[in-house]
């Protein structure tokens, strides 16, 4: 039995435990706004926080995160109270097909929170999430957008 | 690609003809075939809520209103663009609109099945096309039956009763009611037998203006559903081990590891195609069915599979592309022949020629293809993220033996698609997994699964020809094309209409060049092939707008004036293909002068800088681009600017249109840049995205600008027209940049192998 935080709540998963964060998140806990797209670390779209820190679940066993705090997409937001990422995502319209979506949005709210004010190269040198439907125009524009509200919000 | 089914070119008479058929007429399928059914609840096949009008339309007593929405939402932004049709001619506020997700709709005829409520399914960019005029029908009828509804209650003549958003009202006697209030009425009156006059352009509030996408909060929070979302009581998942060899079988294999493997419920193989057989599904293989995605993946893995010999293990792209250039010394078929190509040629002033090579590449959609379905003795249920609910359906009837009418198929949102998703072989994989278990299943394609398992776009080698008389005028034209067939398998396939989703006759520039001709050699290779994004369009426009530069180049002219010249030659050509019955060169040429100045075109640039332009239209829609790059001194570029148009006659949804030409670019761009399929041994080298990288965000300058440019009041299609010049104006910038010409895609090293050579 792993015992965990999962969106601020103590939880157990009693499955495999070399089983990957990312399909613990998915069958067990039914947390599905994680996306499975490689499952080698490459797309992003498994992108979680754990212990606040950016991390792709598809490379971490959930063995890995006893003990440990893990937000997903579900527990960005507060209520209805939208994460400024979110919201400048919202702003923005940048999903298509939106599946890479909540991977770049947890992506990018560790990324703000090293870089508060980013220049384009620091988005090139750190977002690295892959998005088919290449949104990349409007997540560029969003993460800027984001940036303002998140020092708004200070 | 084109998805027959309904056009929306009905008359008004046409309504009373639905409601007869709704009404359980055998009218042959024929004529039925994709007639939008715009249904009354007075024969009760819609509905039976009050709240209802037709199957579209669902009016909350607040006012709110439902929307359904038939169509395969893969990322286009349709199921937010067409209930802007509805809303607009039913005269609601946009804000009050929320959008459902219908099922597929069939309904059984004497001589096969037809639509319930208008043709499902989107491909050939045809989404908003085909549903243009009837979905506005749907809005401005259910409006007049809630005008109606008001006019019987209020006791006045229904000339005096007008809208406003949301309500009915009649000024003579000073009445005014809120939609929710009329719908009960409104809902159990008969239908118009004639359709009502559509709302004149000037007067739209909704259609025409941007609007944001109204499923994105879904999106962002991580609730909308997928079709990998799918939980269902009592659900298995399941995986798949595919030969790794194209058109192997399964001569044995040893499962008890497998089965060791704890949370492995069963082991069993699945029977693929005969080799050159059309698919059903793919691949021969050995099906894993598990109590989780983990626990079936692992139990794969302790799989021993012993594979047959198959006649395609010999095959390699090594070959493939070998055997092109052989073909292309030889005589192929002529395809079409107009003038007298060979003459004029050989009385031209200047000739030039080039050799082109466009490799075979994978959709590689985000989400990898899986679904959902149970199938019992006597119905199934699939919950599938595709392209095509009607083929989910016939792909779910040929593994299950079921009427289709006791199949039902719902649709998820679809985590991109362009074009993988018009076959439906993992709804017939998930089918034979649940039938032979009994068993919900969510069948789970890892991203392995979905790169070497593929229908792949087609590649090939084109060799171009032109001649020129001594004023620069092109006036012969040849484009000889060795390439593996799209249609490679497709049941009933003659050998001699291989060629044509290869070559699309009508295309630029045969309509501007009076000697011309082309040429087609079918090539072997067992990948199997599909319509990717543009198909031939996105190959072609590379090949043709590359080749029109180097003749630019090598005859002393400017890329952009020899492209107008050619496209002013006539002012309109009848078309063909997919996207007739005309084209307006004049469109492309607004286009490309348009690009060219917002990119300050004839601004030299220094050494190492270029600009390089491309147009070219798509299925009814016109694009073009102006690229700018440049190129340090080991051949390492960047992509400094871009600035593409799309002429889509008239944007329903400029915002979503915008999207669709920021994403298009990007695509043909990602996949310019380092996207190939390659064959060894009879097996797909490529397996994941660190050997068929997209393109990240640093590769997409914060310079990018995305025009629409509406022309007439006639929606074209959107979705694919903005890929096709992306890639040749690239490769013409770095032409422009450093006279290095990229003549074989995907650019990968050769810039930097040629520059440091
Ligand atoms: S699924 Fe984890 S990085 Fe792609
Ligand atoms: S929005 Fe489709 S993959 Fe990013």
């Amino acid at each position: 039995m792993i015992s965990l935080r999962i969106n601020n709540k103590p939880v157990q998963f009693d499955g495999e435990p070399d089983t990957p964060l990312l399909w613990a998140l998915r069958d067990h806990f039914k947390l599905t706004g994680t996306k499975y797209g490689c499952g080698i670390g490459q797309c992003g779209s498994c992108t979680v926080h754990i212990d606040g820190k950016a991390r792709r679940s598809c490379m971490t066993t959930v063995s890995n995160t006893e003990g440990k705090s893990v937000v997903t997409i579900e527990g960005l937001a507060k209520g209805d109270q939208l994460h400024p990422v979110q919201q400048a995502w919202l702003e923005q319209d940048v999903p298509q097909c939106g599946y890479c979506q909540t991977g770049l949005i947890m992506t990018t709210v560790e990324f703000l929170q090293q870089h508060p004010k980013p220049s384009d190269e620091d988005i090139n040198a750190n977002v690295k999430n892959l998005c088919r439907c290449g949104t990349y125009v409007r997540v560029r524009k969003a993460i800027h957008r984001a940036a303002e509200l998140s020092a708004q919000e200070k | 690609m084109r998805i027959k089914n309904h056009t929306s070119s009905q008359t008004p008479a046409d309504l009373s003809r639905r409601r007869f058929i709704i009404a359980g007429s055998t009218i042959t399928g024929s004529l039925l075939l994709g007639i939008p059914l715009v249904s009354v609840a007075a024969n009760g096949a819609a509905s039976n809520e009050s709240s209802r009008i037709g199957f579209f339309i669902n009016i909350l007593e607040n006012g709110d209103v439902i929307i359904g929405n038939a169509q395969p939402e893969i990322g286009q932004g349709l199921r937010t663009t067409l209930p802007m049709l509805v809303s607009e001619e039913l005269d609601i506020s946009w804000d009050k609109v929320r959008i459902e997700s219908m099922p597929l709709g069939i309904v059984k005829t004497a001589d096969g099945y037809t639509w319930k409520y208008g043709g499902q399914g989107v491909g050939g960019s045809t989404g908003l096309t085909r549903n243009w005029t009837f979905q506005r029908e749907v809005g401005a009828t259910g409006r007049l039956m809630l005008m109606q509804a008001a006019a019987q209650m209020w006791n006045v003549p229904l000339e005096q009763c007008s809208t406003k958003p949301g309500m009915v009202v009649c000024e003579p006697a000073g009445k005014q009611a809120g939609y929710g209030e009329l719908v009960k009425l409104a809902s159990t009156l008969p239908l118009p037998e004639t359709a009502p006059a559509l709302k004149p352009m000037d007067q739209y509030r909704i259609v025409g203006k941007p609007k944001h996408n109204k499923e994105v909060r879904d999106i962002i929070t991580g609730k909308a559903k997928f079709g990998s979302d799918t939980q269902m009581p009592g659900m298995r998942y399941a995986v798949i081990l595919r030969s790794p060899v194209l058109n192997g079988t399964v001569a044995g294999f040893d499962d008890s590891a497998a089965r060791a493997v704890k949370g492995v419920l069963d082991v069993f193989p699945v029977e693929g195609p005969a080799p050159g057989a059309p698919y059903h599904i793919l691949a021969h293989g050995v099906a894993v069915v598990a109590n989780s995605t983990w626990a079936a993946i692992k139990g794969r893995k302790a799989l021993k599979v012993e594979w047959s010999q198959s006649p395609n293990q010999d095959d390699s792209s090594e070959k493939f592309w070998q055997q092109n250039r052989e073909m292309l010394a030889t005589q192929g078929q002529v395809v079409h022949d107009q003038g007298d190509f060979p003459t004029a040629l050989a009385a031209a002033h200047s000739v030039v020629k080039h050799t082109y090579e466009v490799p075979f590449v994978s959709h590689a959609p985000l989400e990898p293809q899986n679904c959902y379905a149970w199938v019992q003795d006597d119905k199934a249920h699939i919950i599938a993220p595709t392209q095509s609910p009607s083929g989910a359906s016939r792909s779910a009837n040929a593994v299950t033996g079921l009427d289709r009418l006791d199949i039902k198929v719902e649709m998820s949102r679809v985590g991109g698609a362009f074009g993988r998703r018009l076959t439906t072989d993992y709804v017939a994989e998930v089918c034979i997994i649940s039938k032979k278990t009994g068993w919900p299943i969510q069948l789970v394609w890892t991203r392995d699964d979905d790169i070497r398992n593929d229908f792949y776009r087609p590649g090939g080698t084109h060799e171009l020809i032109a001649g020129l008389d001594d004023k620069g005028q092109v006036t012969a034209w040849s484009q000889r094309l060795a390439s593996g067939s799209k249609y490679y398998r497709r049941p009933d396939m003659k050998d001699e209409d291989l060629w044509k989703p290869e070559l699309y006759v009508d295309d630029f520039p045969r309509a501007m060049v009076e000697n011309f001709r082309l040429e087609y050699f079918h090539n072997f290779i067992g990948l199997p092939r599909g319509s990717w994004r543009g198909p031939a369009h996105v190959v072609n426009a590379f090949v043709i707008q590359s080749f029109l530069d180097e003749v630019a180049h090598e005859t002393g002219q400017d890329p952009l004036a020899l492209r107008l010249e050619l496209l002013g030659r006539i002012e309109e050509q009848p078309y063909g293909n997919h996207g007739g019955p005309t084209m307006t060169p004049g469109r492309l040429s607004r286009l490309l002068k348009f690009v060219s100045e917002r990119i300050d075109y004839s601004r030299p640039r220094p050494k190492g800088r270029g600009v390089g332009i491309a147009a070219h239209f798509t299925f009814g829609g016109y694009a073009a681009h102006a690229i700018e790059v440049s190129v340090d001194s080991k051949g390492e570029f960047t992509i400094e600017r871009i600035v593409a148009a799309i002429d889509c006659g008239f944007a329903v949804n400029p915002n979503a249109v915008e999207a669709q030409l920021q994403g298009a670019t990007i695509d043909g761009l990602s996949t310019a840049l380092e996207l190939e399929i390659t064959v060894n041994e009879g097996r797909v080298v490529q397996k994941n995205f660190n050997n068929y990288p997209l393109m990240k965000i640093d590769r997409v300058p914060a310079l990018f600008e995305a025009h629409v440019m509406n022309y007439d009041d006639t929606p074209t299609g959107v979705g694919e027209i903005g890929v096709p010049p992306a890639a040749p104006a690239l490769t013409n910038a770095i032409f422009a940049a450093t006279g290095v010409r990229i003549r074989k895609l995907p650019i990968a090293d050769q810039l930097r192998e040629k520059m440091t050579a």
